[in-house]
């Protein structure tokens, strides 16, 4: 009889031990995260709700009221000559940066993998710009572009060329910049194709050679740049973010000059929120801002779960 | 083989590009150190020049290092980045931990919470985080400098990765040893995810040492500036005028990524690599 009242309590029992071990693991998981947690909404998701709110007032840092004008911020920019320069000038240079940052990188990768001498020592060579404190290198390069003693314009006078003030004058001043663009991010490009080529199969290179495409260059286009295109695809959205965050170059060579003809959108940004203190028209560029690097980083996502789903 | 001589000729050839698109690529690192290198007269003689004829290198170096605190400028850098990566693992690790092996109410949310971070360029966070350390009176301190990195999405999602690689007989080992699930953390899942620490320690470092925007809005007094910060207001002084003096600063602050780097390449390669494939 009693053995029959007592036989379910242990049943009844396991489920309530198991509760109380997941509630202990709750507790301590919870423990874990909390910091984490806390400076993940305090940090970015509070301070990124916020943007959109400041965004939709016209707070200038430092007054005590401030009212709220919905979208007026926004109307305002799409109309502000400056913006539109600025959004123009980003555009240009990243349809400049990233086709010969990604071109150029995979030329150099085909080359350090057609070969067999040399390899780590080019690698290194190329991917030392991606490193290196961009601030510091501006200064550099500032010298190199100099009018008068800079080396570009020593060589172009020795060889009877017509020389350029590159960065003071409109016509060259962009372009410049996205040629010191192209230089820092090569080597990251080509650390991409590296990688993506070292993962073609030889059978299938050996393959294509055997059906009868021979020179190097059939069963580059048979085979490798095709088993390439997520790779391309990659650099190229990853370049193009790079691109779209250019500010050390401008802020220290150009300042967005001469005009406003390298005005680029986070030096905008960085005018209209911390040296013009205009916080709400600053926050209305941010959030542009935003949107473009976020529609570019989900293409990513989106490119990188393809490429897990058929390799 | 009748394919040898081509094949020579290719291999020429590869070198013949390679080493002309290695030395565009080097010309301003090799540009800086020279002109670091020669008086001022001669930098205006122009001349093709690598090495100077009459060496300034040490009153150009003396410049750099005593008319500007460039020293400064890099015990700023080092106090910051370490300072930064020594919370960011300290943050990251253990919710990375929970993240890739316990069952808890609200896994999902905090996952996703990361996977919002890491689409959120650190940018647009300036103008609110500008506002809250003026709010908290920190701007123009270290704290200033530090505190919007201290915990990063990127470390969290890295270390969960690697963290679910380790089979959980080994977390329950630990914890049949009595092993505290703070202890596993630091004791056992740290330790073994070593790579992983080592290539974000480096994204870390880099990114941090790199960085010119965000110390721009927060700190103004020269004491406090990080080395590319310095370097814009050593261009920005009397010395900076001065081509030899202005080259060597910026020598000695790109030098000490650069040495790290070329002592290990393929870590240093790895790590920035992942860092931008987030």
């Amino acid at each position: 009889m009693s053995a029959t009242a007592q036989a379910p309590a242990p049943c009844a029992n396991l489920p309530l031990s198991i509760r109380r071990v997941r509630q202990a693991e709750t507790a301590v998981a919870h423990a874990l995260v909390g910091p984490a947690l806390f400076f993940l909404l305090t940090l970015f998701l509070l301070p990124t709700v916020a943007v959109f709110v400041i965004a939709a007032t016209d707070w200038r840092f430092g007054a005590r009221s401030l009212s709220f004008v919905g979208l007026a911020n926004f109307a305002e920019l799409f109309r502000d000559p400056l913006f539109l320069i600025s959004l123009r000038n980003t555009a240009i240079y990243t349809l400049i940066v990233v086709p010969a940052t990604t071109g150029l990188g995979l030329l150099v990768a085909l080359l350090i993998e057609g070969g067999r001498s040399f390899r780590a020592f080019y690698r290194a060579v190329h991917f030392l710009p991606y490193m290196a404190t961009l601030a510091a290198m501006a200064i550099a390069w500032e010298a190199l572009l100099h009018p008068s003693v800079g080396l570009i314009n020593q060589i172009l006078r020795a060889a009877g060329l017509p020389t350029a003030n590159w960065l003071r004058e409109s016509a060259t001043v962009l372009p410049v910049l996205a040629v010191i663009g192209v230089w820092k991010n090569l080597g990251f490009a080509m650390v991409m194709f590296l990688a993506g080529l070292k993962s073609i199969p030889c059978e299938l290179l050996d393959a294509a050679d055997i059906d009868g495409a021979d020179s190097w260059l059939d069963r580059l286009r048979t085979v490798t740049l095709p088993l390439l295109g997520p790779v391309s695809m990659f650099v190229l959205i990853v370049t193009a973010l790079r691109a779209f965050e250019t500010f050390d170059t401008v802020k220290i060579l150009t300042q967005g000059g001469p005009g406003k003809a390298s005005e680029t959108l986070l030096y905008t940004l960085y005018m209209e929120s911390f040296e013009y203190l205009r916080t709400g028209y600053g926050a209305a560029v941010t959030v542009v801002f935003l949107l473009i690097v976020a529609a570019l980083t989900l293409t990513q996502a989106r490119m990188i779960d393809r490429r897990v789903h058929y390799t | 083989m009748s394919a040898r001589a081509p094949f020579r000729l290719a291999e020429l050839a590869r070198h013949a590009v390679l080493l002309l698109t290695a030395s565009i690529v080097l010309l301003p690192f090799v540009w800086m150190v020279s002109l670091s290198l020669k008086p001022q007269g001669e930098v205006f003689q122009g001349t093709f020049s690598f090495l100077p004829e009459r060496w300034h290198a040490i009153e150009n170096y003396t410049r750099a290092l005593t008319a500007v605190p460039v020293p400064r400028f890099l015990l700023n850098g080092v106090i910051v980045c370490g300072s930064i990566l020594i919370l960011q693992i300290l943050v990251c690790a253990p919710a990375a931990y929970a993240l890739a092996k316990l069952r808890f109410h609200g896994r999902e949310a905090l996952f996703a919470l990361v996977l919002i971070g890491l689409l959120i360029p650190h940018q647009v966070l300036a103008l609110p985080l500008y506002i809250l350390g003026y709010q908290l009176g920190i701007l123009n301190t270290y704290a200033a400098l530090i505190f919007p990195f201290i915990v990063s999405p990127f470390g969290i999602f890295l270390f969960r990765q690697f963290f679910k690689t380790i089979p959980d007989d080994i977390v329950h080992a630990a914890r049949l040893d009595g092993l505290s699930e703070f202890a596993i953390v630091w004791r056992v899942m740290v330790p073994m995810a070593l790579p992983a620490v080592v290539a974000f320690s480096i994204f870390s470092v880099v990114s941090h040492w790199n960085d010119l925007f965000w110390p721009l809005i927060a700190v103004r007094a020269e004491e406090l500036m990080p080395p590319p910060l310095g370097v814009v207001a050593f261009r920005n002084e009397e010395v900076g005028s001065d081509f030899g003096p202005l080259m060597a600063g910026a020598t000695l602050i790109v030098a000490p990524l650069v040495v790290a780097f070329l002592a290990a390449q393929r870590w240093f390669i790895e790590g920035l690599t992942q860092g931008a494939v987030k």
